[in-house]
């Protein structure tokens, strides 16, 4: 099979899971018991009130046409619909709280991987040694921290007791930029150190690997330094596991990031996906599940087509089927 | 070792970078001094309070940026505001307002009665909330007499509508603003409206050409937490003044230390209510609810419930209202004598009634407790917890309950048990006679009715009021003016002050 032919199959599992997804999204949020209007508006509502919401929201027309409508302004206009409560466009709400969910993902990856490196190499080539076994253990210990356990524990110790940094909130970068870190550097901190945790342990063993590889001794032999060798032949070599896993990781943190936002009051997707909920605004809540699943599937499709594509061991064992 | 020791090197310029960052820090509010952070849960859905139902627009915004004719003052009492005063006919058909002469609204046009005539107009029409509309029903037409005189007219006698009037209803908006007043509200109050950032803030400005005593805070943010631990920790590290409503009464004790926080504690209108569907068979048997009224010990419940806090009421008045009556020892907690009503109605045994909660805070929790103590005098409880929209549909919307816990937390409402289709399946013509004559009549007349109404409510056993949910406030020390009772649906920013 060529490399062009497996892409097109994969391309089409992902459109058809991208399909499959956002109908059951539809399904599961007009299908939910109880009247739809009626749940918006609350105890409050009258039936005038109820009746109007129906029409506006058009509740009344066929659950099948509703769905192709709502897929096709997705599709072709980036509309994801409007709010059930207050009929606002949730488009522009979205991209505003995605910003927020952006920085926060961008940066605890980006920093877990900076720290994950280096440690999860040192944990490696000194894992005979008690300051290796010493940073082993405590990756150990970080990996069984939840995200949100080491946020709280953040807030305490560097808000409330230091009062270095604000508990939560955030501010705009044009706003002000220095606010702007101050208020990212705890939550992004609580997911990085989680997800540091998590690669470097990947780190540490793919590296073990590549230190009983020959293409190292040999390295070695010819007089290259342990740390240098590594650098030169071994990342290079745990680049394409590592990659993999950082897109796993990837979804998780889309999760973990929906709990840091409560945590620290940041008004990101995950917290206008809770007050959603909590409000009963469907409209919203289908819009930010629909993104967030298909952020999840498009990850793991684009890691799965690059380590086609890069890895030739997967392409020959390919070819040999 | 050169490499390890250039690793130990990056993390001390990372944790160099933290405290660097700490140390540019702008310091909070001594400086600035008088930037007031209030955190709240309840986010406005949309600015104006007229097209947009919910509690947290008028939180935000009545008294603050919009003013009404008449406003209630912590008391609960109707005081003149944009009205420097009114009188009433004495067949109470007519009310004539003067106005306030210097009033105008932010953008400099005056408050003339042309304005109110507008506004009122706009709350009577087809576009406002039903709510809203319903509180003009007994309405007959609204004029201007001259610049500074609005007449009302009214199709039959209400109490009811001139204190509708101290809330969202009544509110005068600025008929020259021309942007959208449900994303720019306008309005005639000490504070303009700045910017709404969705989920996280809504900020607030001194209005500089304010007609009365100026705003004593500039900027004013509210700041919104999903999440009340996090408002708590944003309170704890010093990015609140005040926290507006804690919805935790389990954390109280994090605010102790009186050096640093102040803490109030008020009555809110939220009614916990024990409620009964009175078409069940053994529950539309007046001793078997006296019964279960008898069975609940109400101030153990709120102990285990709500960290000890709140007010037993008895009825459906909270004491804030001028025709409350303690009337919460009317069922003193006594189980033999439940089981005794039990053995009389001849229910003593095999009495298994369903409890259908919602999973509010309150609700699961107070439901196991009722269940429990129901069990002692003989009644099985099949308690079953729903979210909040099964809630609404079933129980709210079809009946299909035969007892339920659930807030109602809309000031004066006594009346939900008049309501024609309400769902305990209350009917009482004595009661509804007494809520019409009490609206018609003079203030006396009110006052006197609403007490034999809610006497007559807790005679007939129609609901169990388990407690009154508490209002409580922390604040910092140096401010002062906060009302410990939440009376109206604003958080009234001209009461407040710093302390300096």
């Amino acid at each position: 099979m060529t490399v062009l032919r497996r892409v097109g199959v994969r391309v089409a599992w992902l459109l058809g899971s991208l399909l499959l997804a956002s109908f059951l999204i539809f399904l599961a949020t007009n299908k939910l018991p109880g009247n739809i209007a009626q749940v918006t508006l609350g105890t409050n509502a009258g039936p005038g009130e109820v009746a109007a919401l129906e029409e506006r929201l058009g509740l009344n027309r066929p659950f099948l046409l509703r769905y192709v409508e709502w897929l096709g302004g997705i599709v072709t206009r980036f509309d994801f619909g409007q709010s059930y409560y207050t009929g606002a466009p949730v488009s522009p709400l979205i991209a505003a709280r995605f910003e927020v969910s952006a920085w926060v993902i961008a940066f605890g990856m980006i920093f877990a991987i900076l720290i994950a490196i280096p440690v999860g190499s040192y944990a490696a080539v000194r894992r005979r040694h008690l300051d290796g076994i010493a940073v082993s253990a405590l990756s150990q210990v970080g990996l069984a921290i939840p995200a949100f356990w080491a946020g709280i524990w953040l807030v305490i110790v560097f808000a409330v007791r230091l009062g270095w940094l604000p508990a939560g909130g955030y501010v705009s970068y044009w706003d002000s930029p220095l606010d702007w870190i101050r208020h990212l550097i705890l939550p992004v901190a609580s997911l990085a150190v989680v997800q540091a945790s998590v690669i470097s342990r990947y780190v540490r063993s793919s590296v073990i690997d590549v230190l009983h590889e020959d293409f190292f001794r040999t390295a070695r032999a010819v007089g290259w330094s342990r740390i240098g060798a590594l650098w030169r032949h071994g990342l290079r070599n745990i680049g394409i596991s590592l990659l993999t896993v950082i897109g796993l990781q990837l979804a998780t943190l889309l999760v973990g990031a929906i709990i840091i936002e409560q945590v620290f009051a940041l008004p990101g997707l995950g917290s206008a996906l809770l007050t959603a909920v909590s409000g009963r605004d469907l409209g919203i809540v289908q819009a930010i599940v629909l993104l967030l699943v298909w952020s999840v599937l498009l990850i793991n499709f684009l890691v799965d087509i690059t380590y086609q594509i890069v890895d030739p061991r997967l392409r020959r064992r390919a070819e040999a089927a | 070792m050169r490499r390890s020791r250039s690793f130990v090197g990056m993390l001390l310029a990372l944790a160099l970078a933290v405290t660097l960052s700490a140390c540019t820090r702008p310091e909070p509010k001594e400086e600035t001094g008088r930037e007031l952070n209030i955190g709240a849960t309840a986010e406005p859905t949309g600015l104006d309070m007229i097209t947009v139902p919910g509690a947290g627009t008028p939180f935000v915004l009545l008294y603050n940026v919009y003013e009404t004719l008449v406003k209630l003052d912590s008391e609960g009492t109707i005081k003149p505001l944009l009205a420097s005063d009114w009188t009433l006919s004495d067949d109470r058909l007519t009310y004539t307002f003067s106005l306030q002469n210097q009033a105008k609204f932010a953008s400099g046009a005056p408050v003339d009665a042309d304005a109110v005539v507008k506004s009122f107009d706009r709350a009577r029409a087809d576009s406002a909330t039903d709510s809203i509309k319903a509180k003009w029903a007994a309405v007959a037409d609204v004029e201007a007499v001259d610049v500074h005189t609005v007449k009302v007219t009214m199709s039959r006698p209400s109490n009811e509508w001139l204190y509708d009037m101290t809330g969202p209803a009544g509110i005068v908006s600025d008929p020259s603003a021309v942007a959208d007043l449900n994303t720019a509200p306008a309005g005639s109050g000490p504070y303009t409206f700045v910017k709404w950032d969705q989920g996280s803030l809504l900020r607030l400005a001194a209005n500089p050409s304010y007609w009365g005593t100026p705003a004593r805070f500039d900027p004013v943010n509210f700041r919104y937490y999903a999440d009340p631990n996090a408002m708590n920790t944003a309170m704890l590290s010093g990015q609140l003044d005040i926290i507006s409503n804690l919805t935790v009464p389990q954390s109280i004790g994090q605010f102790a230390d009186s050096s640093k926080y102040t803490t109030y504690e008020g009555t809110t209108e939220g009614e916990v209510v024990l409620g009964f569907n009175h078409e069940t068979k053994a529950l539309s048997d007046v001793r078997v609810r006296q019964a279960i009224n008898h069975a609940i010990d109400r101030k153990g419940l709120i102990n285990s419930v709500w960290g000890g806090k709140g007010t037993l009421i008895g009825s459906m008045v909270p004491p804030t209202d001028p025709w409350y009556e303690d009337l919460s020892q009317a069922y003193p907690y006594d189980p033999a004598k439940a089981k005794e009503l039990l053995t009389e109605a001849g229910v003593a045994s095999g009495l298994t009634l369903r409890l259908r909660v919602p999973n509010l805070p309150y609700g699961p929790t107070a439901g196991r407790y009722v269940a429990a103590q129901l069990k002692e005098v003989g009644i099985n409880v099949a308690l079953e917890e729903l979210d909040w929209p099964r809630w609404l549909d079933q129980v709210y919307g079809k009946h299909d309950y035969d007892m339920t816990i659930v807030a109602h937390v809309e000031p004066h409402d006594l009346s939900a048990f008049a309501a024609p289709n309400n769902y305990w399946n209350f009917h009482n013509e004595e009661f509804n006679a007494l809520l019409v004559s009490a609206d018609e009549g003079t203030e006396a007349v009110q006052t006197e009715d609403l007490k034999k109404a809610a006497k007559l409510l807790s005679d007939q056993a129609a609901a169990d009021w388990l407690f009154l949910l508490p209002n409580i406030i922390i604040a910092t020390p140096e401010i002062s003016g906060i009302q410990e009772n939440q009376v109206s649906l604003s958080f009234d920013l001209t009461l407040l002050a710093a302390r300096s």
